[in-house]
């Protein structure tokens, strides 16, 4: 705190060395993601051995960063207009990852509508080829065939029946949505035996979406290196995919903090905002299954 | 958590080798790399900028050098080696990054803005004083990764990106440039795109959940009210450009195909995702200066800011539709015809709350009773400079006129003049209207003018006739042109130089104010002067507003 007569309710937080660790975490990380892609510095390409120094840092640093604000809540600084900007934090966070989902939903979008363009105007002459990618679904490249161009011939996309595995995955996600609800409404009462045990229910519905994706990507008729298809598939579900492993961990995390009696009636922001980032996780996910999935589907065939 | 080292400070009531009143020693590193005190963290990011600043100006030096003269002056290396005319287009990306996202972004959002946003709305600090700190420390990291991407191989031997601020593929794809340059530079982006994101959800938050009792948004200081938008914008665009970037780097190293027509990609794509975060960033930019210019107009022509509901209400505008003209920088990738007419209009309509914020500096200026102290100057010398960015914005906002103009100098002067000419003049007027309030020593009046009006001349001697060698048709990006474009190049570098010479000025005003250390008033500019900083000592106390100020029923702007 800080000195003199604070007659505040806001946090002044203590200087903190974790900052300034992460950011060189970050940057170490980085060095080493363009050695394992390029090679750097006499490092040879290739080696994911590069990455694990600012990973190790990073890590280190999450734990000391988020320690810290742990003990900040349990020593009493968490006052009422400090938990509203915390809460504002996490809703404009939130907000900038929907935004970054943009970006993959616009590719998407811009290849399932105007893909039938790429054959108009003058380039079709000089490169026949571009006739291929106007049909649908699009050709893969990389699982070989005939010769790309000239008329087709070589291998195509094969698009996921939406009705199969990706459903299942839809219910669980939407159920897990219930059982993170059941926790917050069951720690919100007091009832921490509740809150646990639909914590643990979410924790394990999200690892088995996680699985089901593996799962699915292992059958894909398609690849992330053979088309735009492919890209902009594996890069907006493994991007969800990803964030639906971070939300797992973030309320395991929550689990583990309940299970020391971390958490109270009255003290567990943490565990809100694993939930709002977990309903986030799930709506993206509804977008994913609604326009990725089955809307090509109907609309285009597959 | 056993890794929890907390470190904290003497308790200090009032020590007198600290700067301003409290707080530990300036000379303790610790109250630098560790600090939770927006004040401090907003002179961080000064002396970042700073820092930033000078190189990127070299770099701009390095180009009006070589352009003085038709013909290969200076960048005439063997192919593939430093020096060579690869090197002079990674020289014009450099300077372009660096000046928009290391200079102008961290001085006026996170310099300005973390020092004085808080002060103006009655806050003690920023909402979350430790990710402020982050938000700091991300750039230098990422600023020492752009420039280490000018050192490592671009394409081949050559070394640096070249292709352009705008990294469009195919130049910035493995075709392009296919050596870790271009990778450190897409890491580079995404660590200050980190930043920036951190940095902009703090000033949300603390403008929505911070502000002292009585300070309705509707009385908040049209500075503040420039963040906030400011910082809107970059939490809706930056992860977009985020999202293309991360595109970008797996079609270079995991093969995707979301840009390369071999796969059924397209680059265009990128060129959509760039600029519908590029635009937004152009205003990204400039707000926080209209904040800056709103309070200097109104405290040197004595009289409250002209209709200042409209100024904040335009600025919001301003922000709104900066989200939705986007294309008007790609009319010449074969958009058809439709589209282009609807981007034509919504780009004109910004010229609609735009000229409500001229209009309204003009009209507070009115009956004033003005004071040509150097702040002023330079807001004054911004408003009709702006003005003339504005107006030629204008003139590229029409497709038909574009497709001749795009990529011409003309382009290069437009945007100079709003940002060189406006975006660092607003930064210029902040630094000397807030010097003393920072620093608690007054400046070098005579060296400051001298700066202002060698800085004036300069620069517009630089980009007027660049105009005038964009309408004849001079491309942008070129290390040489043809003879007949030799006399306004040979004017405009003549201007770089007088440029140098207003630089020397600041550096050296600033050096002297240093030796000098004439003791700073609490308010030198008198009653007009209205927001809560200059209520406070100069410099402010290293915790200010241990006890909320109540704001009462006349505004705080």
């Amino acid at each position: 705190m800080a000195h003199g007569a604070v007659k505040h309710d806001y946090h002044l937080v203590n200087p903190s060395p974790w900052p300034v660790l992460t950011s060189l975490g970050l940057f170490i990380m980085a060095l080493g993601g363009v050695a394992y892609m390029k090679g750097l510095f006499g490092l040879p390409q290739g080696n994911l051995l590069t990455l694990v120094p600012g990973f190790l840092i990073i890590v280190w640093t999450l734990f000391g960063w988020w320690g810290e604000c742990i003990k900040e809540s349990r020593a009493g600084d968490h006052t009422p207009v400090v938990e509203m900007s915390l809460k504002y934090g996490m809703i404009l966070f939130i907000a900038s990852e929907v935004m970054f989902f943009v970006a993959w939903f616009w590719s998407f979008f811009e290849m399932v509508i105007f893909h039938g363009h790429r054959a108009t105007g003058m380039d079709v002459a000089l490169y026949p080829q571009l006739a291929d990618w106007s049909s649908w679904p699009p050709p893969d490249i990389a699982l070989g065939g005939e010769e790309a161009g000239h008329g087709g011939g070589f291998h195509r996309v094969e698009t996921f029946d939406p009705f199969g595995l990706p459903l299942i995955n839809t219910l669980i996600l939407l159920l897990s949505g219930t059982t993170v609800t059941w926790a917050h409404h069951a720690i919100a009462q007091g009832d921490y035996k509740g809150t646990k045990l639909g914590l643990l229910f979410t924790v394990l519905l999200g690892a088995l979406f996680s699985a089901f994706q593996v799962l699915e990507y292992q059958h894909a008729h398609f690849t992330y290196d053979g088309s735009l298809y492919g890209s902009a598939f594996f890069m907006a579900t493994g991007f969800h995919g990803a964030h639906v492993v971070i939300g797992t961990i973030f309320l395991f995390v929550c689990l583990m903090r309940m299970m020391v009696g971390n958490m109270t009636v009255k003290n567990h922001l943490g565990f809100e905002f694993a939930a709002w980032y977990w309903h986030f996780v799930d709506v993206v996910w509804l977008f994913l299954f609604a326009f990725v999935y089955i809307a090509p589907r109907f609309t285009l065939g597959g | 958590m056993s890794t929890e080292p907390t470190i904290k400070y003497e308790a200090v009531a009032d020590d007198h080798h600290g700067g301003g009143t409290g707080g530990p020693s300036i000379w303790n590193p610790a109250r630098w790399l560790c600090s939770t005190n927006h004040k401090d963290i907003g002179l961080m990011y000064l002396v970042f900028a700073m820092f930033a600043g000078i190189i990127g100006f070299t770099l701009s030096g390095m180009m009006r050098f070589e352009l003085m003269e038709p013909g290969l002056q200076y960048f005439t290396g063997e192919a593939g080696s430093w020096g060579d005319r690869h090197t002079y287009n990674v020289v014009t990306t450099m300077h372009g990054l660096i000046m928009i996202f290391f200079m102008v972004m961290p001085a006026l959002i996170g310099g300005f803005g973390n020092y004085f946003v808080p002060i103006m709305i009655g806050a003690p600090d920023m909402a979350m004083p430790r990710m402020n700190n982050i938000s700091f420390w991300l750039m230098p990291f990422s600023f020492a990764l752009a420039v280490l991407s000018m050192f490592v191989p671009g394409h081949g031997s050559a070394h640096g990106f070249g292709g352009g601020w705008v990294l469009y593929p195919p130049l910035s794809s493995l075709i392009g440039h296919n050596g870790p340059s271009m990778d450190l530079l897409i890491l580079s982006l995404h660590i200050a795109g980190i930043s920036s994101i951190l940095g902009a959800i703090n000033f949300i938050v603390t403008i929505l959940n911070m502000r002292a009792p009585g300070m309705t948004i509707h009385k908040m200081p049209l500075f503040a009210w420039a963040l906030l938008i400011t910082a809107f914008l970059l939490v809706l665009a930056l992860p977009v450009l985020a999202g293309a970037l991360t595109m970008l780097l797996t079609d270079r190293n995991f093969g995707s195909k979301f840009f390369d027509p071999a796969g059924g990609g397209d680059p265009i794509m990128f060129q959509h995702l760039f600029w519908f975060f590029g635009h937004p960033e152009v205003y990204i930019m400039i707000l926080p200066g209209f904040g800056i210019i709103s309070h200097i107009i109104s405290t040197f022509s004595k009289k409250p800011v002209f209709g200042y509901l409209a100024m904040a209400y335009a600025m919001a505008a301003i922000g709104f539709i900066g989200f939705l003209v986007w294309a008007h920088h790609m009319y010449t990738v074969g958009m058809g015809v439709d589209l282009k007419a609807y981007f034509v209009a919504a780009t004109m309509v910004i010229a609609v709350p735009t000229g409500v914020k001229i209009f309204s500096w003009i009209a507070t200026m009115w009956g004033g009773s003005i004071e040509f102290k150097l702040p002023m100057l330079w807001a004054m010398a911004f408003v009709f400079l702006f003005t003339v960015g504005g107006v030629t914005g204008v003139v590229l906002a029409n497709a038909g006129i574009d497709h001749v103009l795009h990529d011409t100098y003309y382009v290069v002067a437009h945007f100079h003049y709003v940002l060189s000419l406006g975006a660092v003049f607003t930064l210029f007027a902040g630094w000397y209207y807030w010097y003393e309030k920072m620093f608690g020593i007054k400046y070098n009046a005579l060296f400051g003018h001298l700066h202002f009006w060698f800085m004036f001349v300069g620069t517009n001697l630089i980009f007027f006739p660049q105009h005038f060698l964009g309408l004849q048709g001079m491309p942008r990006r070129y290390v040489d042109y043809a003879d007949g474009f030799a006399q306004w190049n040979y004017v405009s570098s003549i201007g770089y130089m007088i440029t140098i010479v207003a630089m020397l000025f600041f550096f050296v005003g600033l050096i002297l104010s240093m030796i000098a250390r004439k003791k700073a008033e609490a308010n030198p500019w008198g009653e007009y002067a209205t927001t809560l900083e200059w209520t406070l000592s100069s410099p402010p106390p290293f915790h200010q507003f241990n006890e909320l100020p109540v704001v009462k029923n006349e505004a705080g702007h």
